[in-house]
C-alpha cells in the first residue's frame, strides 16, 4: 500500500488534444457581449427609461429562462457562459424603444425556450434564437412594434417613422426632408441620432465592436462585408425603381442610406454571423451572407414590411443545412 | 364487452389521432382558433368516422379489394354531405367559419386510415366503437387545442371573455405559426402522459 501513496510522482497520461486553445465559448460569448455593449449603452442613453427597462428585462428574462429550462431538463446549468445574456440583449437591442418591457419578457421566452432549448440548446438550435423572439413578437404584437417614437430636444416623445418607412412611404426626397438635408441625414445615420430599433441606430459603435470580433477572428470578415456589399449593390441599382414618388430609373438607389438604415449593420455583424446558424465552411458563409443581402433588398425593395434583415437571416437560417452540404470541403489529398 | 371497451378507449389516448397518430394536422391548425369551431369540427369528424366504419364493415365482403378505396371515399363523402347540409340548416354560422374544411372531412386521412385498418377487417360493433373512440380522441384533441389558442390568443373560452382589457393578446396564438408550436408541446405532453400511464399499468400487473 504504500508504494501508490503519493500520486504526485506518478505521470500524467490523457488523450489528445494534449494543447488547447484558451479560446471557450464563455469567453467568446462574453466577448461579443462587450462589443455590443456600448451601442446598446447608447440607445439607452439616446431612447429614455423605457429602453433601459426594455435592455434590462430582455437580459434578466432570459438569463433566467435558461437557468429555469436548465434545471427542469436537470442539465449542468451555464448561465454563466453568457450566451443567454447575448441572446436576450441582442433581442432587446432588435425592439423599438416604446414596446412595453414585459413583451421583452415573452419574447425571450420564446427565443430560450422554444428556439434554443426545444432544439437541444446552445449548438443545437436551427435558428438565431433572437430573432425567433423577436418575429414572434412581429407577429404577435404588429402594432406595438411598429409604433415609433422620436425624442426630439425638448424630451417630448413624438410619435413618428424610421427612415425606412419614410422611404418606403413617401420617397426619397421627403426622406431628406426629414432631416433638412443629405449630409445631416447621413451624419444621423452614422451617429445612431434617429429613429429605430434600440440597439440598431448607432452605425459608429456596432461597427467597431464588429470589427474588433474581426480582429479576435471570433468571426470571418467576409460575412458582414458581403452582406453589406450586397445590400449596398443592390439597392445603387434598384433602389431608385420603387420610390413611391415616381421612378428614379436604374443606378438611381441609395445604397449609403440603406447601409446604415434598418438593423443591416446590427445584423451583419452580430446576427448573421451567429456561430450555431450559419454554414461551417468560408465558401458556406460567403453564399449565406449574399443570400440574406438578396433577401433582404427584396423584403425593403418589393415586400410589404420596411425592414428585413431578421427574416432574411431566419430564412438563410433554413439553408444552412444545405448550403453546408454542397459547400464540404475536399478531403486532404483528394482528387477533383 | 371488456375488449370493446378497449377498442373504444385506446383511440382516446394511447392512439390519439391528432397526438399520437399525428394524422389530420391540417384541420387541428385550421380550425382551432376558436373553441367553438374546434368542438363543431370535432363532432363532425367523430360523427362521419363513426358511421363511415359501421358503413365499411357492413359491406366489407361484398366489396372487390380493387375499389375499395374510391367505395369508402364515397361513403365519406355521402356522410360528410350529410354534416354538411345539417350544419348548413341548422347552424349557418358555424358553417361559414368552418368553410372549406367541413368539405375536406372527406379527405381526412384519419377515417379513411380507420376504414382501411380496422372497419375493412372486423364486424360491425368493434367497429362502431373504434370509429366512435377515434372520433371522440379527435375531438377531445381539437377541442384542447382550440381551448388553448383561443385563450391565449383572444381571452375567451367558447366566446365568453375570461381575461380582462388588461390581457394584450398574443396574435400568433390565433395565427399558425402558434398553432404548430402550441399542438408541437402538446404532443411533448400527451407523450409524458401515455408513458406515465404504461408505467402505472406495468406496475400494477407486476402486483
Amino acid at each position: 500500500m504504500a508504494e501508490v501513496k503519493s500520486n504526485k510522482e506518478l505521470f500524467n497520461v490523457s488523450v489528445s488534444p494534449h494543447i488547447r486553445s484558451k479560446e471557450s465559448v464563455s469567453k467568446i460569448m462574453w466577448t461579443v457581449n462587450i462589443c455590443l455593449a456600448p451601442a446598446a449603452l447608447f440607445g439607452a442613453y439616446y431612447f429614455g427609461l423605457n429602453a433601459i427597462l426594455i435592455l434590462v428585462a430582455g437580459v434578466v428574462s432570459a438569463v433566467f429562462f435558461e437557468w429555469a429550462v436548465q434545471k427542469i431538463r436537470k442539465k449542468p446549468v451555464t448561465v454563466k457562459d453568457g450566451s443567454a445574456f447575448l441572446t436576450g440583449l441582442l433581442l432587446a437591442m432588435c425592439l423599438p424603444p416604446t414596446l412595453p418591457w414585459w413583451m421583452t419578457i415573452v419574447g425571450s421566452f420564446i427565443a430560450i425556450v422554444i428556439a434554443k432549448h426545444a432544439m437541444g440548446g446552445l449548438g443545437s438550435n436551427i435558428f438565431n434564437p433572437a430573432h425567433i423572439g423577436r418575429a414572434a413578437l412581429m407577429v404577435s404584437w404588429p402594432v406595438a412594434m411598429t409604433t415609433w417614437s422620436k425624442m426630439t430636444t425638448a424630451a417630448d416623445v413624438v410619435s413618428s417613422a424610421t427612415p425606412l418607412n419614410v422611404l418606403k412611404m413617401q420617397g426619397h426626397e421627403a426622406l431628406i426632408d426629414t432631416f433638412g438635408n443629405a449630409s445631416n441625414m447621413y451624419q444621423a445615420l452614422f451617429l445612431g441620432t434617429r429613429n429605430g430599433c434600440i440597439g440598431e441606430t448607432c452605425t459608429v459603435l456596432l461597427v467597431l465592436g464588429g470589427l474588433f470580433l474581426i480582429y479576435k477572428k471570433y468571426i470571418n470578415w467576409q460575412v458582414p462585408v458581403v452582406m453589406i456589399g450586397t445590400v449596398g449593390i443592390l439597392t445603387w441599382i434598384f433602389g431608385g425603381l420603387v420610390d413611391p414618388a415616381g421612378s428614379l430609373g436604374f443606378f438611381a438607389g441609395d445604397p449609403l442610406f440603406h447601409i446604415m438604415a434598418g438593423g443591416l449593420i446590427i445584423g451583419a455583424f452580430f446576427m448573421a454571423t451567429d456561430m450555431v446558424t450559419i454554414p461551417m465552411t468560408i465558401k458556406g458563409q460567403i453564399i449565406f451572407a449574399a443570400g440574406a443581402g438578396v433577401m433582404t433588398v427584396m423584403i425593403r425593395l418589393l415586400g410589404g414590411y420596411p425592414e428585413g434583415v431578421c427574416y432574411s437571416i431566419l430564412l438563410m437560417n433554413c439553408l444552412t443545412p444545405l448550403i453546408d452540404r454542397f459547400c464540404q470541403p475536399k478531403k486532404f489529398g483528394a482528387r477533383g | 364487452m371488456n375488449s370493446l371497451w378497449s377498442e373504444f378507449k385506446k383511440g382516446i389516448i394511447a392512439e390519439n389521432p391528432i397526438f399520437v397518430l399525428a394524422l389530420s394536422l391540417c384541420p387541428a391548425l385550421a380550425v382551432t382558433s376558436s373553441a367553438t369551431t374546434s368542438l363543431t369540427m370535432g363532432l363532425s369528424v367523430m360523427f362521419v368516422i363513426t358511421m363511415n366504419n359501421c358503413v365499411v364493415s357492413l359491406i366489407r365482403n361484398v366489396v372487390n379489394p380493387k375499389v375499395r378505396v374510391p367505395v369508402y371515399i364515397t361513403s365519406i363523402a355521402t356522410i360528410v354531405t350529410v354534416v354538411q347540409l345539417a350544419l348548413q340548416a341548422y347552424a349557418p354560422a358555424l358553417y361559414d367559419a368552418l368553410g372549406i374544411y367541413l368539405a375536406l372531412i372527406v379527405v381526412f386521412a384519419i377515417i379513411l386510415a380507420r376504414a382501411e385498418s380496422f372497419a375493412s377487417k372486423h364486424t360491425l360493433i368493434p367497429s362502431f366503437f373504434d370509429g366512435l373512440g377515434m372520433g371522440v380522441g379527435f375531438c377531445v384533441a381539437l377541442v384542447i387545442i382550440g381551448v388553448l389558442r383561443e385563450l391565449f390568443g383572444a381571452g375567451s373560452i367558447f366566446g365568453v371573455k375570461l381575461l380582462g382589457d388588461w390581457y394584450n393578446a398574443p396574435l400568433i396564438m390565433i395565427l399558425p405559426a402558434g398553432g404548430f408550436m402550441l399542438i408541437g408541446y402538446l404532443i411533448g405532453g400527451w407523450k409524458m402522459l401515455v408513458q406515465h400511464m404504461e408505467k402505472k399499468e406495468a406496475e400494477r400487473s407486476e402486483a
